[in-house]
């Protein structure tokens, strides 16, 4: 293999990649605070059709990344004083925010569908990526307010007991996530596919929420477990194409297989889940208990 | 006493409406992805618009997006049927058992399975000979490369594909001994950034000219971007990369179901088997790219197009070889229907084997 052959695949793993770090640092931080989101496939979508769209009659990326940005904001706030102050069950609500976000952004461009565009180079976000991973890792662990969101993670009544706002962290966490499932969406309808289709995110959020159990949690782990499935996918491609057989079917599930293999592994192991998982995760909070 | 009140609210509504429109026939379509694609979902939809303007009040239609080809499907089919639908088209190859697992409850409803080839009383298949769009292509691209390596996106490992790498492949080799393609299996339909980064690895292992078997537009963009030729597929898609598209292969469905719409109207619908090409117009070429390709070459394609269309040429002519050397198809003769419905092997001269 040439060096040229190479950087071109590293490149296209890199392009292909990101919206997956992206969605999976967002939820892992929400998850951290003990909250399941499982609406990223919508969240994503409505951030990729708005940024789209603000594009198409602006013309302008700063304005259409805004208005990105705040489409998560308002969707996972929704979705925030549902589950918190609601207390509606997590799963459940995530599942209609995924179901809702695939209608939206559907009928929100249905007007824009097959609209040309000018792409914004991918590199920006790439680059945005790793410092977010690394800004995630040093604020769960080495920041105080990343210690409130872990201690909400894993007893909320306890963390509410020694004084700290449980609600509001947890608001929060959930917004920070819907915003980086957002910029997800954006990065793919703008930068890595530079289109409007409808459900053009084709199952990436899913994706990105098994990523999140299979890095246990941890930030670093989820940029290599990203990195290990966006470089599974791409090379399996360039074996294709060199003409090595290959089951593809096979390499469509593998995340999912993956992350499967990870949870077996980890909830054989009682201390190990302990380590991990935040031990509130998806369980309502009431004040009052 | 509310719910009493619901159901004649609900009877009555039926009533007006069935009284309304009494004999208005309503068609429905099951698509495999969203309308808005640009591609082959965009081009049924444009057949059922074509078909509305055609027949006005005597139809109405309806149609389910986005549907898997899994069980999900018997469940929109059935869902369709069992609300008073009388004609049903079923858009994608893999709903062929499905369509025929609800046709056999509904006997009354009729069926259209596009590019099947199970049938019943009640289901018609229909498709068209894209593998004849595939030949001008090849032709084109076998003049037009020069790495002579050509990069081939497609989605599942079905006979309408297979048919068309090979038929590709036959007319490029024609022109370009030396020509080689080289093959990614998706595994989907439609995955705008998957078939952007299938582009991208073949372009980064020298393909200059990209052919694709997949639903969005995003391979021609990624050509487009780093300055390499394309076909579009399914529709017209120069407007999404004006300096990479070269032609496409177009799909007119309107008039077929305009026809078979009439047919449920008239209550002369027969189960049938409709195998369409250039001739009848179920296949047409995009304009070709004047800036890109030369006049001559242009013309070439345009009388290839004439000599399928009057029967002179054929994109299986004998001799053909498969991989292991056999001959297929004599010299002198053409691949039957029958072969080339079921064709699930390459011909000689392409790497890798097909997947199972």
């Amino acid at each position: 293999m040439s060096i040229e052959l190479i950087i071109g695949i590293l490149n296209i793993v890199l392009i292909s990649t990101t919206p997956l770090v992206f969605a999976g640092i967002g939820e892992l931080v929400t998850e951290k605070s003990g909250v399941l989101n499982l609406g990223l496939e919508g969240l994503m979508l409505v951030g990729a059709v708005t940024g789209f769209i603000t594009l198409v009659i602006t013309g302008n990326y700063f304005y259409s990344l805004f208005l990105s940005i705040i489409s998560g904001v308002i969707l996972s706030g929704i979705f925030a004083f549902l589950v918190l102050n609601l207390m509606t069950n997590q799963i459940a609500t995530g599942l209609a925010l995924t179901i809702f976000g695939i209608g939206l952004s559907a009928m929100l461009g249905k007007k824009f569908g097959g609209t040309p565009i000018d792409g914004l180079n991918p590199y920006y976000f790439i680059v945005i990526s790793f410092l977010l991973v690394f800004f995630v890792a040093y604020f769960l662990s080495k920041t105080k307010t990343g210690l409130i969101v872990r201690a909400v993670g894993e007893n909320h009544n306890s963390a509410y007991s020694l004084g700290y706002n449980v609600i509001k962290t947890r608001y929060l966490t959930i917004i920070f996530g819907g915003v980086m499932s957002s910029l997800a969406g954006y990065y793919i309808s703008i930068c890595y596919a530079p289109m409007w289709q409808e459900g053009m995110t084709a199952g990436r959020g899913w994706i990105a929420l098994a990523l999140v159990v299979f890095a246990t949690w941890k930030p670093w782990r989820l940029l290599v477990g990203a990195y290990i499935f966006g470089g599974v996918a791409i090379m399996q491609m360039n074996l294709q194409a060199i003409g090595v057989k290959l089951p593809g079917q096979f390499f469509n599930m593998m995340p999912y297989l993956a992350t499967i293999i990870v949870l077996v592994f980890i909830s054989s192991n009682k201390l190990r889940l302990k380590l991990s998982a935040p031990s509130s995760l998806n369980i309502p909070f009431e004040k009052n208990q | 006493m509310l719910r009493k009140i619901l159901t004649l609210f609900s009877f009555l509504a039926v009533i007006s409406v069935s009284a309304v429109h009494a004999d208005q026939k309503k068609i429905g379509f099951i698509y495999i992805g969203p309308p808005g694609d640009h591609g082959w979902t965009y081009m049924h939809d444009q057949g059922r618009i074509y078909m509305e303007n055609a027949l006005g009040d005597s139809i109405s239609t309806t149609y389910i997006e986005n549907v898997p080809e899994n069980a999900d499907a018997v469940r929109a089919i059935r869902k369709l049927a069992a609300s008073g639908h009388d004609l049903i088209f079923t858009t994608s190859f893999n709903y062929m058992d499905q369509t025929l697992e609800v046709a056999k409850e509904f006997p009354d409803v009729k069926f259209e399975h596009a590019t099947g080839f199970k049938r019943m009383d009640n289901v018609s298949t229909y498709s068209a000979r894209f593998y004849e769009g595939r030949t001008i292509i090849g032709h084109i691209a076998g003049k037009m490369t020069k790495t002579n390596t050509i990069g081939y996106i497609v989605s599942f490992p079905i006979p309408e594909v297979i048919r068309g790498i090979n038929a590709f492949y036959l007319a490029a080799s024609k022109v370009n001994p030396d020509v080689k393609i080289k093959i990614i299996w998706n595994y989907s339909w439609y995955d705008p950034g998957k078939e952007a980064d299938a582009a991208n690895t073949l372009i980064n292992q020298g393909a200059d000219i990209i052919v694709q078997h997949t639903d969005s537009y995003a391979p021609c963009q990624a050509a487009e971007k780093a300055g390499v030729l394309a076909f579009g597929q399914a529709s017209n898609q120069e407007a999404f990369c004006p300096n990479s598209h070269m032609t496409s292969i177009e799909d007119i469905w309107g008039p077929y179901y305009a026809a078979k719409a009439q047919a449920v109207v008239d209550g002369t619908w027969s189960s049938e088997d409709t195998w369409q090409g250039f001739k009848d117009g179920m296949v047409e070429m995009s304009p070709y790219n004047t800036k890109l390709l030369p006049l001559d070459l242009i013309l070439e394609a345009k009388n290839m197009e004439t000599a399928i269309e009057n029967g002179t040429l054929h994109s299986f002519e004998g001799p053909i070889y498969n991989q292991a050397g056999e001959l297929v198809v004599k010299e002198g003769e053409v691949a039957d229907d029958g072969m080339l419905a079921s064709m699930m092997f390459y011909v000689q001269g392409i790497d890798g084997e097909v997947p199972q």
